[in-house]
């Protein structure tokens, strides 16, 4: 069953001023559990206002939300429970760091939670390792810590509540290329280790590429395409048409195929290109 | 909830208002605040808002919108004019209850108070809403440069208002953003205890105000970046200059101004 999915959702900004605009369109969408999903789109396309519905931060103007099956404004008054099952990580979520040590901030959330102090120091621990923080780091005070350690501090503040589902907006941005690396390859293994459902937000198309096994494209406030990156990329020119771009590699592949070599469309990592270039060498030496 | 926040904000249009000198829609302002507060005749109030009314319908903005400016502080007036109703002791006494008294001068008070204060507040969001608060502040600056001749610093001033203005709208965004990300760790703003509401502001404040020195930073070492040194010899982007329309709105509100008083010297109080 899908663990979240929208029905006809859609949310206007300001409504009835001369400021409105409707960010997201009438959305139809299935998220399965355990996927790991890049969310692509650009800047004012509606990502961000889409995936604050997915834990009840926005309400929707119409349409529906469902997690597991309920749909999450059925009761007004659980709406944090929600907010615990379907964590929310921010942009720059280090601007939301606020206690003096590492360890009370990751235990922020648990502690709104209601769980024992057992319990939050188990999770505190299990992220911070989780995430890379050593257990030094974790009686420092939070803003003595450098820009990709603060990031990875915030993040494990939402992954200490023990969410079902996370969703992470631009976990990369501004950070440099080993921050960044860093960073997703974190989440990728708390993806192994926990089998939760992921959504990552990113400009990047190499990340999105390296990690998602689904895509959901947004573009002007509709939902342009929800599938598989296999699917997804080898519409490659309808998605430069909405002005995204695609992986570089698939750039490339895309030259070839134009000047009559031709590998499928399906080409969207540096591996598999790797793969399919050595395999039509090796064909051309037998012959 | 944030959102809701109308004071101060500016509606951009193309509106005869709008494009009023702002240095004389500040004088009009002015002239009409004076206007409401002149004579307590019933009739100055009615010229007052025929004024008020003209003037929303002339802007284009949505009656809608001056309605939100006063429903925040429709509170405090309703409990000052049930104060006056019940504590003003002169004039015809309609009802007593020990020391309540529900006088005619009782009445008329609470009744005149909360219409003043209701076209003032409309009035005023008149002002904001079709000026952009830099032209707003810029407009100030220049009508109190006679001020700079007593070495009074009015550039300065105008610069700190400006820049005041201009990150409230950052900073209410910021504060949204900031809340968001609190309550997406569970955080109980706007629900549960009151002593658990307000430890958790604490969460959202300590942000904020790291995030605004980090602006504050930011903003002054852009500014040296461009050679900022203050006031002197500097020109303007946008040159004001007033026309005959300008001096046609102020003719306007001095007559309105003129017949207030009239009327509170020729009509007699029909109440």
């Amino acid at each position: 069953m899908a663990i979240l999915r929208t029905e006809e959702l859609t949310y206007v900004y300001s409504e009835g001023t001369p400021f409105e605009k409707t960010a997201v369109d009438h959305v139809n969408l299935e998220i399965q559990e355990g996927e790991m999903v890049g969310v692509m789109g650009h800047t004012g396309s509606g990502k961000s206002t889409l995936i604050q519905h997915f834990n009840g931060l926005l309400k929707p103007t119409s349409g529906k939300i469902y997690l597991d099956g309920r749909d999450i404004w059925e009761d007004k008054d659980k709406i944090r429970d929600v907010r615990f099952k379907v964590g929310l990580v921010f942009q720059y979520p280090e601007y939301q760091i606020f206690e003096e040590t590492v360890y009370k901030d990751i235990a922020f959330g648990p502690k709104n939670m209601g769980l024992d102090e057992a319990e939050i120091k188990r999770r505190v621990l299990e992220t911070a390792n989780d995430i890379g923080i050593s257990e030094e780091m974790l009686e420092r005070s939070p803003f003595e810590l450098s820009g990709g350690q603060k990031r990875r501090v915030a993040i494990a503040g939402v992954m200490a509540m023990e969410p079902r589902v996370l969703i992470l907006d631009e976990p990369t941005a501004g950070l440099d290329p080993a921050g960044r690396d860093k960073i997703l390859g974190l989440i990728k293994k708390y993806h192994e280790r926990t089998k939760n459902t992921i959504l990552i937000v990113s400009h990047s198309m190499e990340d999105i590429a390296r990690f998602a096994d689904k895509i959901l494209v947004m573009n002007k406030a509709r939902l342009f395409c929800y599938d598989t990156a296999v699917n997804v990329f080898s519409r490659a020119e309808e998605i430069e048409q909405i002005g995204l771009d695609v992986p570089q590699i698939t750039r490339v592949f895309g030259d070839l195929r134009r000047s009559g070599l031709d590998f499928g469309k399906e080409v969207y990592t540096v591996g598999y290109a790797k793969e399919l270039l050595l395999k039509k060498l090796r064909e051309k030496e037998v012959r | 909830m944030l959102k809701d926040i109308t004071i101060g904000q500016y509606f951009p249009g193309e509106s005869v208002i709008h494009r009023l000198d702002p240095r004389f829609k500040i004088i009009i302002t002015l002239l009409f605040i004076m206007m409401l507060f002149t004579g307590d005749s019933v009739w100055c109030l009615i010229i007052g808002a025929v004024f008020t009314v003209m003037s929303i319908l002339l802007s284009k903005i949505p009656v809608k919108m001056f309605a939100k400016s006063i429903k925040p502080l429709l509170p405090f007036l309703l409990i000052t004019a049930l104060l006056n109703l019940f504590f003003v002791s002169t004039g015809e006494v309609y009802w007593q209850w020990k020391f309540l008294k529900l006088t005619s001068d009782g009445v008329n008070i609470s009744v005149f108070m909360i219409i003043r204060i209701v076209l003032l507040l409309a009035g005023s969001s008149l002002l904001t809403y079709t000026t952009s608060p830099i032209t707003l502040t810029d407009a100030i600056e220049r009508l109190l440069s006679p001020l700079k001749k007593l070495k009074f610093p009015v550039h300065e001033l105008s610069m700190m208002m400006s820049i005041a203005l201009r990150f409230i709208p950052t900073l209410v965004e910021e504060t949204d953003k900031i809340m968001s990300a609190q309550k997406a760790r569970g955080a109980e703003l706007d629900s549960g205890k009151m002593t658990t509401r307000v430890r958790n502001l604490v969460s959202i404040l300590i942000p904020l105000f790291i995030s605004a020195f980090r602006r504050a930073d930011e903003l002054a070492t852009a500014m040296e970046c461009r050679c900022y040194n203050g006031g002197s010899g500097r020109t303007r982007l946008r040159q004001m200059n007033c026309s005959a329309r300008d001096y046609i709105a102020l003719g306007i509100t001095v007559l309105f101004f003129a017949a207030v008083i009239a009327a509170d010297k020729l009509i007699p109080n029909i109440f």
